[in-house]
């Protein structure tokens, strides 16, 4: 049972899409979840053959019990690589043959004693247990590795950001929920951990924001053109135009697509900007679009009605949940005109779009009325300073007068 | 009792403190009296009683036979006869030719006379190695004897302690041993002139600290507190704790320090087998396993017969440079 939140201690396996005997892949999904934060569909790290389904559907399980065993191809059927969803992720492949590599706390198989342990401190235990933090993804700082306190909690501090939803700049008041009683819970746990992630977004992170207003008439009419030769379903909107000139411009200035944490700025060589995704319950969440800048601007029309209708279905990838570089807000549809964010915690830069209106706008001399948007950016000083700002929020722009060779 | 400004401070040694703490007894209570071998005309092997024949006479200031097991069952009976023995064993060494009585007798009688005769007795013996006397000198055995139930065992390491302990023991109405070891006996410092007795049931947090907690008892506080100073220079805030009494141990001391540490070694001059420092260590398994960050190290002495040679005898002594080294792995700065 993988970790799918900070605050996740346990999870009712809802369905099983994996057999006995199936071969499954890196990303397959092979299970689905449900959380206190919706059902979550569970992808496998490892490839190889579905050997035994451990958990029966129905079952509620704590987080770290072995769902599934896999044994790896043109190995005998035991004994298997055990498989914990999530937990998987970022263990070792080395020596990941035959052996038996049970997860923490998990029941094993009998007479089949662990062969590999994972070292850590009976506090550190604990506390990730508290804390909802997957042991076989935390690094250890400890003798031979040993996993200690300080190293939970910089994974904490690390899950925490990652899956707290984004700050939203004019929060919304949570509508009641009549006809989900357990959404009161959920939402709850929901509000805590954009609390948590939010409060330490502002205690820590010392914010610049630098705006722009970026004249949009180019942008639009090349998109309406476009839009005539498509069919209806697959037109683009203008939010896609303004994703991937945000990941264009992220290219040009990398220092803002990252994580600060250790003290120092780690920027991320993969952008997948997350995009904060409101929900009809109330709250948010931020999936990330993996790889946002090597996809085109039809598949990341695609990208994003997939991912907008499983966000409202509650059906969210674990690895969407916690992959995202920088945060991408669009309050434009409210008819916000400008977005002054929270930046997402170990994220380094939040990138804000209002609405794009028609406004007085001078140019060579000449006054004309044109459709402008405002585009902020919020940045973490620690890591990059207004000039850097300045220069991607001059690329954005540029990107954006020049759509047709995004 | 003695917290204001006007308090007269008087330097003296260790031994001076338990000697104070002797005569204090001495002359608050007609039942006490001194025995053992040379404590009289001789002063004491370590020269605590110097003086004493001569102020308080023969009576009360007895020389006894070489013969440990039997005055410390004079003793015994003495205790049973309503008197208030302080029985002095040059060292702990000795002691075992009267672990007879210490065990067999004076721990159990209250027991097996059901609860009709305690035995309120003070045995006060030196302990301890590192003064090159050689393996049947240099035995560090109160762990060994905290084994017991039915008596208690303390381990004063501060004036303080060596000063305050004694008379709180003597009204103990079971068995009490002392143990000084011999190498604090010229430590010397200063107390208030009109210090008291102090209590014999809890342990002493000698120096607050965040990172690691150190447990120690007697002459082995001392190499503590010198780790914990350098360790603080290092960014390293140690915890030092003194025992005080090895049994009955108060745990709730130690464990209440583990568990805002997350870190504890233990130093005890005792062999690691079946030691003390086993004990400690067992019981924080027990009371913090979950608060702990690191296994638990002990510090002891070498597992050999203690080596005559200097440089050997402190080689197998727990050293301040070996506490040093093994908070700084623990901690791993």
């Amino acid at each position: 049972m993988p970790s799918l939140g900070a605050d996740m201690r346990a999870g009712t396996l809802i369905a099983w899409k994996v057999k006995p005997g199936d071969r499954v892949k890196r990303g397959d999904i092979i299970a689905e979840v449900e959380t206190e934060k919706g059902l979550v569909e569970v992808e496998v790290f490892e490839e190889g053959v579905v050997d035994q389904i451990l958990v029966q559907p129905g079952e509620k399980v704590p987080v770290e019990t072995v769902l599934a065993t896999i044994r790896s191809e043109g190995m005998p059927v035991t004994p298997a690589a055990t498989v914990v969803g999530a937990a998987v992720k970022e263990r070792a492949p080395t020596g990941a043959g035959p052996e038996a590599r049970p997860s923490l706390e998990a029941p094993h198989p009998p007479s089949q004693p662990p062969e590999r342990r994972i070292r850590v401190s009976p506090l550190a235990r604990k506390l990730a247990a508290e804390l909802g933090i997957d042991l076989s993804t935390v690094q250890g700082t400890g003798p031979h590795g040993a996993i200690e306190r300080a190293d939970v909690e910089r994974a904490a501090a690390k899950r925490l950001a990652e899956k707290a939803p984004t700050p939203p700049v004019s929060e919304k008041p949570i509508p009641p929920m009549r006809e989900k009683p357990a959404a009161t819970e959920f939402q709850v746990g929901m509000r805590r951990a954009i609390a948590a992630a939010m409060a330490r977004s502002n205690r820590e992170i010392p914010h610049y924001y630098l705006e722009t207003r970026i004249d949009m008439s180019r942008a639009l009419h090349w998109l309406e053109a476009e839009n005539q030769k498509r069919p209806i379903k697959e037109r683009l909107l203008p939010v896609v135009l303004l994703i991937k000139a945000v990941a264009r411009a992220l290219g040009d200035v990398p220092e803002l697509n990252g994580y600060w944490i250790d003290d120092r700025l780690q920027p991320q060589e993969a952008i997948h900007i997350g995009f904060a995704i409101s929900l009809r319950q109330g709250g948010l969440v931020v999936p990330a679009i993996h790889h946002t800048d090597l996809k085109s601007l039809d598949e990341l029309m695609e990208a994003l009605r997939d991912l907008i209708t499983r966000v409202r279905a509650g059906r969210l990838r674990s690895s969407e949940m916690t992959d995202a570089t920088v945060t991408l807000t669009n309050l434009g549809d409210l008819g916000v005109e400008k977005v002054y964010g929270v930046i997402y915690p170990p994220q380094v830069a939040l990138i804000g779009f209002g609405k794009i209106a028609e406004q007085p706008w001078a140019e060579n001399g000449m006054i004309g009325i044109r459709p402008v948007l405002t585009a902020t950016l919020a940045a973490d000083h620690r890591a990059t300073d207004g000039h850097q700002g300045g220069r991607f929020l001059e690329a954005l722009n540029r990107y954006l007068q020049e759509v047709a060779k995004l | 009792m003695n917290g204001n400004g006007n308090t007269q401070m008087i330097q003296l040694t260790y031994r001076e403190a338990v000697r104070e703490a002797i005569r204090e007894a001495l002359r608050k209570d007609d039942r006490v009296f001194l025995m053992g071998e040379d404590v009289g005309h001789y002063g004491g092997c370590f020269a605590v009683s110097k003086g004493l024949l001569q102020e308080f006479g023969p009576e009360r200031i007895r020389d006894t036979p070489l013969s440990e097991s039997a005055f410390v069952g004079a003793g015994i009976g003495a205790a049973l006869g309503g008197m208030r023995p302080i029985v002095e064993i040059m060292t702990v060494n000795f002691s075992l030719l009267a672990a007879d009585q210490i065990l067999n007798n004076a721990a159990t009688i209250l027991h097996m006379s059901g609860g009709q005769f305690n035995i309120p007795l003070v045995i006060r013996m030196a302990t301890g190695g590192g003064r090159q006397v050689a393996a049947q000198h240099s035995h560090s055995l109160e762990g060994w004897y905290a084994h017991i139930p039915g008596i208690k065992v303390l381990t004063p390491a501060t004036l303080e302690d060596a000063r305050g302990m004694l008379w709180t023991a003597l009204e103990d109405p079971d068995p009490v041993l002392i143990f000084e070891n011999s190498n604090l006996y010229n430590m010397e410092g200063q107390l208030p002139a009109e210090v008291g007795p102090v209590d014999i049931d809890r342990a002493r947090v000698r120096r607050p600290g965040r990172d690691v907690t150190i447990i120690t008892y007697s002459a082995s506080l001392f190499k503590a507190l010198d780790a914990a100073e350098t360790l603080a220079r290092e960014g390293i805030d140690a915890e030092v704790i003194d025992l005080r009494t090895l049994r009955p141990l108060d745990d709730e001391t130690f464990l209440t320090s583990v568990a805002k540490t997350h870190r504890a070694v233990i130093v005890d001059e005792g062999w690691r087998s079946g030691s003390i420092s086993a004990e400690i260590a067992a019981r924080i398994m027990e009371g913090a396993f979950y608060e702990l960050d690191a296994p638990v190290e002990r510090i002891c002495s070498v597992e050999v017969p203690m080596p005559y040679a200097k440089h050997l005898e402190q080689a197998a002594l727990p050293q301040t440079e070996t506490v040093i080294t093994t908070i700084k792995r623990m901690v791993h700065f």
